[in-house]
């Protein structure tokens, strides 16, 4: 087994790790905003994808940057459809949800094999940012500290949310939103736009992840490319427990777990692909059974607010 | 749990204290239909952007779904295995569970049929062969809802979650199968043994519709009935409206979740056994139909009401073989068809 953790073995796992990991961690930081704030937004999965399309589509005509922002824009904009029907008008937010990711799917297929669909362009790489000395540290820092700016960006992320959620005024809003939105009404808080913001927030991280996937990540868009990552990320915040911190952990062992099975091909040990597409659920399913316990998810998660029902 | 809901499941509860507009069987009718309309505007639209002609497009599906013989017979063969998976989710869906993990327990099932179907069509002769087939099916179906139904039941778990999860795993699993124990020695390509197409199920006389359909119609009116006339059903839809209130009148509210999310799984597997058996014969690697989150969409469309489901399922069924270019429908041997 000692030969097996060889350098180049760490480094695969753990620049694999963030490559899947990215995603994943953006996409759960959106949903952690959004749970907490009351809000399950099942749809999460189809943000990504018109994120993952609406940031390739920008970023094949000008630049990676103005892709990424171009899909955390595409991500909003269908965050404003879930935030319409499940905030405002307080429909179901699983059949929203649903109905968001299906729609997603169909349009960025149909939308992707008519301008694509015979020429599958490519991206170049995004250039990576080397942190001087840190990039020189032996097995893991060229991995590490040797990555695109974007992944900075991301790991900063964790820290905003962590601030916002827990000691600004916003994130106490946001969190009596989901565990009161009786109480904060009566303190004079409006529950919609409270959580109206969340839902944003969430689209907005929710398709930068997707547009990571296909900018950074793949370099490519494919019809159905998130493949279930948007779950996944809804797992991690739920284990998670709406602690920023913790979906950073969750984020890297899922996005580990993920490029595992590349790593393993690295030092020689062959996995079938279905294994390889399986183990993240599998991963998934064994967490949420260790710690089925322990997920927790705010009072109010799910429910419409409507102010003077009980 | 707010007050209403239990009726905002059904989408479109009208605001407490304004009498609704909307309320009555025209009022049913048109929310059925409406936002069919609007979708298909709404495709419209997209086929505008990407260049074709909407109202040819739509032409021909309806001309090669509907109007030819030949599309007739195969959007009634298409129905059945979608009524059956219908009846699978508004079993779930009316006790406010929430199966979405619908074409995990298809493959899984579909891979069991098609993995043993060619030994035991061939040791139990006709109708017996098919009858354990589909009882395996359905366990499979059924089986394979069990970790997010006692997830659900015992810790509270939201089994959207748990039971999409099983689909990731499921559909692998199926493929591991189909390519591993499963695997034809017959042919270079990954799939099973292909099922005699005598030992299939039988075709309806003078048509090529298998009998499944027939099969489906009775699971439909089933499924109505229980839900509607019998203390099961009732005890479901008090479970899926109000899981407190269930608990004060006695409902075995654990016990009652997993009966009902197996049954959900189990004519969802039925749903495969009856496609496998009465099309194809065998299942090739790779092959999902994805009929789970389709499904989703018409059954709340039908307001989780079973009978509703059929015009619905038949609309999408003329949909989505009309939108099948004939070469592919006639071989039917195609990966999406």
């Amino acid at each position: 087994m000692t030969e097996l953790f060889t350098t180049a073995f760490v480094a695969a796992l753990i620049s694999g790790g963030i490559l899947a990991g990215m995603p994943l961690l953006l996409a759960a930081l959106g949903e952690t905003v959004s749970e907490r704030s009351g809000v399950l937004n099942i749809g999460l999965e189809g943000m990504m994808l018109m994120g993952g399309y609406g940031g390739f589509v920008v970023a094949l005509y000008t630049n990676p940057w103005l892709g990424l922002a171009g899909g955390l824009a595409a991500g909003v904009l269908t965050a404003l459809i879930m935030l319409v029907f499940c905030v405002r008008l307080g429909l179901d937010q699983i059949v929203v949800g649903i109905a968001l990711l299906v729609t997603a799917e169909g349009i960025t297929s149909v939308l992707q094999r008519a301008q694509f669909g015979t020429t599958y362009p490519r991206l170049d790489a995004m250039p990576v940012f080397q942190i001087p000395l840190l990039s020189k540290i032996p097995a893991f820092g060229q991995s590490l500290f040797s990555q695109p700016l974007i992944v900075y960006i991301g790991f900063a992320l964790v820290v905003v949310v962590h601030w916002v959620l827990g000691f600004t005024s916003m994130g106490l809003n946001l969190r009596a939103a989901g565990e009161k939105p009786q109480a904060l009404d009566a303190a004079g808080v409006s529950v919609v736009a409270t959580r109206s913001v969340a839902v944003l927030v969430t689209g907005g991280l929710g398709g930068l992840g997707g547009a990571y996937m296909s900018i950074v990540g793949a370099g490519i868009f494919v019809p159905f490319m998130t493949h279930g990552a948007g779950f996944i990320a809804i797992v991690i915040a739920m284990l998670a427990r709406g602690r920023a911190l913790w979906v950073l952990i969750g984020a890297m062992l899922f996005g580990m777990s993920v490029s595992l099975s590349t790593a393993l091909q690295l030092v020689g040990v062959n996995v079938p692909q279905d294994v390889v597409n399986m183990l993240p659920f599998v991963a998934v399913m064994v967490a949420l059974i260790v710690f089925a316990r322990q997920a927790y998810l705010p009072a109010a998660l799910g429910s419409p607010y409507t102010r003077g029902s009980r | 749990m707010t007050e209403n809901a239990g009726t905002s499941v059904l989408g479109f509860e009208p605001q407490i204290g304004t009498p609704s507009r909307w309320s009555g069987w025209r009022g049913s009718l048109l929310q059925g239909v409406g936002p069919i309309l609007l979708g298909l505007l709404a495709g419209g639209v997209l086929l505008l952007i990407v260049g074709r002609n909407p109202l040819t497009f739509y032409g021909t599906i309806v001309n090669r779904g509907l109007l030819s013989p030949s599309g007739v017979q195969d959007s009634l063969t298409r129905m059945a295995p979608l009524l059956f998976m219908a009846a699978g989710l508004i079993v779930a869906f009316r006790a406010n569970i929430w199966n979405i993990g619908g074409d995990g327990q298809f493959l899984m099932a579909a891979a069991v049929v098609s993995g043993f179907g060619p030994q035991i069509t061939g040791a139990f002769p006709g109708g017996l062969g098919l009858a354990i087939l589909c009882g395996m099916a359905a366990a499979a179906g059924g089986l394979w809802t069990i970790v997010p139904a006692m997830l659900r039941a015992y810790y509270g778990l939201n089994e959207i979650i748990t039971s999409l999860m099983m689909t990731f795993v499921g559909v692998n699993l199926a493929n591991l199968l189909i390519k591993g124990p499963f695997r034809s020695q017959a042919t270079n390509v990954p799939q099973t043994d292909v099922i005699p197409k005598d030992d299939l199920l039988p075709v309806i006389p003078g048509t090529r519709i298998h009998v499944g359909i027939l099969f489906a119609l009775v699971a439909i009116a089933m499924v109505h009935y229980v839900m509607t006339r019998t203390s099961f059903g009732l005890r479901l839809n008090v479970l899926g409206a109000n899981p407190r209130a269930a608990i004060h009148v006695g409902i075995d509210v654990r016990r009652l979740t997993i009966v009902a999310f197996m049954i959900s799984g189990a004519f969802i597997g039925l749903a495969a056994g009856i496609e496998i058996l009465g099309v194809w014969g065998y299942v090739r690697a790779d092959w999902n139909p994805n009929f789970g989150l389709t499904l989703f969409a018409l059954v709340f469309l039908a307001r989780l009401n079973a009978l509703a489901t059929v015009p619905l399922v038949g609309f999408y069924a003329v949909i989505s073989m009309g939108a099948t270019p004939p070469p592919e429908k006639q071989a039917c041997l195609t990966i999406s068809c």
